[in-house]
């Protein structure tokens, strides 16, 4: 059983890592935790559904679909919104954030309704291979795997490529990049479609074994939340790492203590954490001048 | 090369360049002298773009095209580049990746390993560290980076705000004798510096500013040699009284 526990708590763990890792890369460049990253998801995962049963394309015409519509909703948003606050403080915009939530949630109920679907999906979750003890599905299996390798790109990604270190260099200071021809506010663009993309893969293999509704990501945005805070905010490899300590650390103590009570150990950890070392497990700091 | 017009900088209320004006010759190193507060930095930033709505008057000419109101991503990319004060480094980016930045801008890459190579050599402790978080570097060793940062841009015209900031004597001998021989190589440089020795001695040109007007210019030589200068930016002594105090202050003639 502690095994059985363990394999699914990872491969649930990788989905709150994506969405850690969406939350985090806004959060690097803008201090800002974007609320509305969930809905951003769900609506994007709504757009994958209506291309794929709606309209009938093949899974691939409608995921990429989908990713370019939430490419283009993280820059719309961004654009529209964040960048027209005049003289934001962190709070205003973490309302604006808010408010995208609500929006887009009030939306996505307009026009798909409160209608439980089931979205289909190339990878099916009953079709099981046997590791020892535990039993794992193929959905959850393409999961982790395609987690491991966006994280793996991820890393290529602010490693190796021009546009990857520019969007660093941004985060640590606007000004030092400004100075050297980075256009500070193409960055940012960059930065939320970026996210809002990895959000969408995060709503779309979360969307098979839930049901998809409007309150899809409402949990999981959560948790991806509180992973985020448990590994740190300002780490990507530690965002990811923190969400696969709380898939498995969720489900341990559903499967030991008590399942009903399986989603409050989220927030015991987001206020353990917050208690005793605020800047999260992982987080190397780098103390900023004032 | 670089035309300033009568330009005035208000940060908010406070009224900080009254009208200054300044034109930079292709090929020289200028400097700017002052005191705290002076204005010296504001005029590098009003140039650069930094101060959003600035200059409130006046124009900025680089390169006989307007550049007053543009943005420092243009700016930089027309050839004036800028050593901010106080360093400003990418602190958790390693040497190279800081470096990379400062050539962002340009796709000439053959051209860029030249400059790496370059500036290495200006700066052989960089090479050394070439694999290590910026903040994890000296102050020295940042202000080195700063400037090989800013090279890496392909400049005309070099901006420098207080090179010397924070840097031990000897160290701030060799970053001026590196600052020379960027200039020889035909970088034009524009240089803002509290150190009126060490900043005149590689200067053409010197400029003082007090108070957000400039109050004198001349060459760098005959300002070393004013009794002004060397009295209010040098803390030389002109006359030794007999009690061992001077108990007269000397006058600005320039006020």
């Amino acid at each position: 059983m502690f095994l059985q526990l363990v394999v699914s708590g990872i491969s649930f763990g990788s989905l709150y890592a994506l969405i850690a890792l969406a939350m985090v890369i806004i959060y690097k460049t803008s201090e800002v935790p974007n609320f509305g990253q969930g809905e951003m998801a769900m609506i994007s995962t709504f757009v994958a559904f209506t291309l794929l049963v709606t309209h009938g394309y093949s899974f691939v015409v409608s995921f990429i679909g989908a990713f370019i519509f939430a490419a283009a909703l993280g820059i719309f948003l961004e654009f529209v919104f964040l960048r027209r606050a005049k003289d934001p403080n962190i709070l205003s915009l973490i309302l604006i954030t808010l408010g995208f939530e609500m929006v887009l949630y009030g939306l996505a109920s307009w026009k798909w309704g409160a209608d439980q679907r089931n979205f289909p999906f190339p990878v099916s979750d009953f079709d099981v291979i046997h590791l020892g003890s535990a039993v794992i599905s193929y959905l959850n299996i393409a999961t982790l795997l395609i987690t491991l390798l966006l994280m793996f790109m991820l890393f290529l990604f602010f490693r190796y490529t021009k546009v990857g270190i520019a969007m660093k260099a941004t985060q640590q200071n606007a000004m030092a990049a400004r100075i050297n021809g980075i256009r500070t506010n193409r960055i940012l663009s960059i930065t939320w479609a970026l996210s809002s993309m990895i959000g969408a893969v995060a709503g779309m293999l979360l969307a098979p074994i839930a049901t998809l509704d409007p309150n899809l990501m409402l949990e999981p945005l959560l948790k991806g939340f509180a992973a985020a805070v448990l590994g740190g905010m300002t780490t990507l490899v530690g965002a990811a790492l923190g969400g696969y300590i709380l898939g498995v650390l969720e489900n341990l103590f559903g499967g030991y203590v008590s399942l009903e009570f399986k989603s409050i150990v989220a927030f015991l950890i987001i206020v353990l954490v917050l208690c005793f070392k605020p800047s999260g497990l992982f987080a190397k700091h780098y103390v900023r001048k004032v | 090369m670089l035309e300033i017009k009568n330009i005035e900088t208000f940060y908010t209320l406070i009224y900080a360049l009254r009208g200054v004006s300044l034109a930079v010759d292709e090929g020289t190193v200028t400097a700017i002298l002052g005191n705290n507060g002076a204005g010296k930095s504001t005029i590098l930033k009003t140039v650069m773009g930094l101060l959003d709505d600035q200059p409130d008057k006046g124009t900025i000419e680089f390169l006989g095209k307007r550049i007053d109101g543009k943005d420092p991503e243009v700016i930089v990319r027309m050839g004036l580049s800028y050593v901010p004060e106080g360093r400003e480094v990418f602190d958790e980016l390693s040497v190279k990746e800081n470096l990379l930045m400062g050539a962002y801008i340009r796709r000439d890459r053959a051209a860029i390993k030249r400059d790496f190579e370059q500036i290495y050599a200006y700066f052989p402790v960089l090479k050394e560290r070439e694999a290590q978080w910026a903040g994890t570097l000296s102050g020295g060793e940042q202000q080195m980076l700063a400037i090989g940062r800013a090279l890496m841009n392909r400049p005309k015209l070099l901006f420098l705000d207080e090179p010397s900031l924070g840097l031990s004597p000897i160290l701030v001998r060799d970053i001026f004798k590196i600052i020379k021989t960027i200039n020889q190589e035909g970088v034009t440089i524009l240089l803002v510096e509290q150190n009126a020795r060490m900043a005149l001695s590689i200067s053409d040109i010197g400029l003082i500013l007090e108070n957000g007007r400039f109050v004198m210019k001349g060459e760098a030589k005959e300002l070393m040699e004013d009794k002004d200068v060397q009295e209010f930016y040098m803390g030389m002594k002109s006359e030794e009284s007999a009690k061992g105090f001077q108990r007269w202050k000397r006058k600005k003639r320039w006020r």
